[in-house]
């Protein structure tokens, strides 16, 4: 079974490597991972889906929480918790089934965001397994191309975020502090 | 011109001056020429090892035995690339380093520069932390963050690597007054409701037992655990990399445990009630088959990295948290129960101990003593006697490193030196080096195998250049011994490439470089030879020729359980 790991951690060069990392030097393989900047442009949020050896997940979230550039890693795979995925979609097909499409896209809350002669181009957002329903349903009408954004979670249980508070430097004294405030 | 206009070079050096730096193990080249050039009037000492991952063993060296941060430096590529090895040692071993290594300039990364490689790429699994520091407004936090995070929680190795561009620009320097690491957790004093349970469970215990590790030492918590050990008269025991967090000569001390460990050792951790274990990680050379391990037992659980905790072995009672602070309160809070306590099971507690004390008697740990052959074990136990329990030694790792921990006593931490995790060849002489710069004071053995000595043969030119009198005792059977005891044991004796047959003259190859070296063959001139090489004011270069053939003993087979050892070599069969 997957498990599905959400992380906050800061916007800075090689935090997604180190955590990438711990994943591929246990040869664990990532079905899918999304990063962006959160409402503190200092921070991202990923969401990783991983086929974890059961009885490794809780040191792998510990391993994800002892890494410096990140400040929270939690296991999302149970509980209460949103999880949902994009599709982006290209179908070609005859003018005969264009209707019947169309109508389909609805069922499934999928917009058309292009459409020519030859077919359409479809987005929709939803559970990942609703998304396989529509992307089978979709083939049955042509030849299809598909680009998925890979699942993005968020939990609806509130986990206290703690922080470490700042330390003073080496070698700092009072004279230091003192000539930074003449400067 | 503003007067603290620096360059990233001497931004680099007043940082680590504020760090308290006394000596860097480096290796110069193009990119850190900048580094070398500001290094040149600077009161920091540089010492010029051989080989950049003798720069990173030595750091080592400097570190176990002081407990402060080593700091190692490299150019970039194979200055960097070969400082890898010496770095994931640190890590498996938590050793606090920080390795400088230079960049090529930024505007040349990534397009195969001369001595370019992806040294912050490489060395992520091999570090704690790594940085890369492309811009020189950024040099001061980074290094004041590596030596923190170096020090902190689980010590461990810190890279730092730094372009070219950024060593050679200049900048306004201001002090760095304080670190901030929000996502970098520091535990403490440990769950004061954990540690009342702790001590309750303790003295509740029938056949309590102390399974004490390197984390004690990092810690520099002996002193709490000679208390407990002490308070609550339990037997305890240490790991490879705990030896000396409780004095060897310690009444309550069994010994080291595990594959190579004593009897008493592994039936003791086999039958105890309660494993209380602080600053260990339950690793596999300790355990042994996990699923034999200990199975009458429960465990309390004390470190300050959370991912150790059940990680191998499930903690009944865990404490995550620094044994500096969590060992008092432990201690406090076992005196408070001692007076209602102490008497319960003292019948249970008793028991124990002659259960132990037979177990020491049914199979000691003695050095077998041939009237016609140096034995390794012999060795040993001669080294053991000149040191009294107050040399450092140094090791590699194999049967000599085995048959050190066996045999020599450490009545205080950080003395024993040794690749512990990792287990690298050639760890021991350069770490004796950082060891000796540490602490001129102190008389340093640096016992290393035939096989491990020759990969760091270059570093005598570093122990010539600083006459430091290290005394090298190389324990040659002429054989990777390790490697041939398990060809034997395991593969039908077909000694498969492990015969060292070629070994350098040591009186004309320590002569080489300008001190004294000779052989011992005869086991009547042992003593006498160890003792030359000790009076010598310098360093010595010691060939000890001992028995090619010798296993260590006992020992517990890869996946067997530690109560299953093989004790001593198998008799021949009459018939």
């Amino acid at each position: 079974m997957q498990q599905i790991i959400s992380l906050l951690m800061e916007n800075k060069p090689g935090a997604l490597m180190r955590v990438t990392g711990l994943l591929s030097q246990r040869g664990y393989n990532i079905e899918s991972l999304t990063v962006a900047r959160t409402l503190d442009p200092t921070l991202s949020r990923m969401t990783i889906t991983v086929d974890v050896d059961p009885n490794s997940r809780a040191q792998v979230i510990k391993q994800m929480n002892k890494l410096i550039n990140v400040l929270q890693a939690v296991d999302v795979t149970e509980g209460s918790v949103l999880n949902r995925e994009m599709v982006l979609l290209r179908v070609r097909t005859p003018q005969a089934t264009r209707t019947s499409i169309l109508k389909e896209a609805e069922i499934f809350h999928a917009r058309v965001v292009d459409s020519t002669i030859e077919g359409f181009a479809l987005e929709v957002t939803g559970h990942p397994e609703k998304l396989d329903e529509f992307i089978d349903v979709m083939r049955s009408y042509g030849d299809i191309e598909v680009t998925r954004s890979g699942m993005v979670s968020m939990s609806l249980e509130s986990k206290k975020l703690r922080l470490s508070p700042p330390v003073p430097a080496a070698g700092t004294m009072e004279e230091d502090l003192e000539l930074q405030e003449a400067e | 011109m503003s007067s603290n206009l620096l360059s990233g070079a001497k931004i680099l050096l007043e940082c680590l001056s504020r760090e308290n730096v006394e000596v860097i193990f480096g290796y110069p080249g193009g990119v850190t020429l900048p580094l070398y050039d500001a290094l040149f009037d600077h009161p920091i000492r540089h010492v010029l090892v051989r080989h950049e991952q003798n720069a990173a063993f030595a750091a080592q060296g400097f570190a176990r035995v002081t407990g402060k941060v080593g700091v190692c430096c490299a150019t970039s590529g194979p200055g960097a690339t070969n400082l890898v090895t010496g770095l994931v040692d640190a890590m498996m071993d938590s050793i606090p380093i920080v390795a400088i290594t230079g960049q090529v300039s930024t505007k040349l990364m990534g397009s195969d520069a001369f001595q370019e490689a992806d040294t912050f790429g490489i060395t992520r699994s091999a570090t704690k932390h790594n940085y890369l520091v492309k811009n020189i407004n950024d040099l001061p936090n980074a290094i004041h963050e590596a030596f923190y995070i170096a020090a902190s929680g689980r010590p461990g190795p810190v890279l730092v690597d730094i372009t070219k561009d950024v060593l050679q620009g200049q900048a306004h320097y201001a002090p760095v007054s304080e670190i901030h690491l929000p996502g970098y957790k520091v535990y403490g004093g440990g769950h004061s409701g954990q540690i009342r349970r702790a001590a309750q469970m303790i003295w509740e215990a029938e056949r309590p037992f102390v399974y004490a590790g390197g984390g004690i030492v990092a810690a520099e918590s002996s002193a709490g655990l000679r208390t407990l050990v002490e308070t609550v008269d339990a037997p305890a025991v240490c790991t490879l990399m705990g030896l000396g967090a409780l004095p060897s000569e310690h009444p309550n001390f069994i010994s080291m445990p595990g594959m190579h460990g004593s009897y008493a050792a592994n039936m003791g951790m086999t039958h105890t009630d309660l494993i209380i274990a602080l600053g260990v990680r339950f690793d596999d050379r300790v355990t042994g088959r996990l699923a034999a391990f200990a199975p009458h037992a429960k465990v309390i659980h004390v470190d300050v990295d959370p991912a150790e905790i059940s990680k191998n072995r499930h903690a009944d009672l865990p404490i995550v948290g620094d044994l500096k602070k969590v060992l008092p309160r432990l201690n406090a809070e076992i005196a408070e129960l001692a007076p209602s306590m102490r008497a319960r099971n003292s019948a249970a507690r008793h028991a124990w101990w002659k259960q132990i004390r037979q177990w020491k008697e049914e199979n000691p740990l003695v050095a077998e003593i041939s009237k016609t052959e140096i034995k390794p074990q012999h060795l040993m136990s001669e080294i053991d006697r000149l040191s009294g329990g107050q040399a450092v030694v140094t090791s590699d790792v194999g049967q000599h490193q085995m048959w050190s921990a066996q045999f020599i006593r450490f009545n205080e931490p950080r003395l024993w030196i040794n690749s512990g995790g990792l287990g690298s060849m050639g760890f021991g002489l350069p770490a004796a080096i950082g060891a000796q710069f540490a602490r001129p004071d102190k008389l340093v053995f640096s016992i290393v195998g035939d096989g491990g000595f020759q990969m760091s043969i270059p570093e005598l030119a570093t122990i010539a250049n600083h006459a430091l009198p290290i005394k090298i005792i190389v324990m040659n059977n002429g054989y990777l011994g390790m490697v041939r005891q398990w060809q034997e044991l395991f593969y039908n004796n077909r000694l498969s490439e492990v015969q060292l047959s070629t070994f350098p003259d040591p009186e004309k190859l320590a002569g080489a470089y300008g001190f004294k070296g000779s052989t011992v063959e005869d086991v009547n001139d042992l003593r006498r030879a160890l003792e030359a090489a000790v009076a010598e004011p310098g360093p010595y270069l010691l060939n000890v020729k001992v028995t090619p053939l010798e296993n260590v003993f006992p020992m517990v087979p890869a996946g067997g359980a530690i109560n299953e050892m093989v004790l001593r070599p198998p008799q021949p069969v009459e018939v």
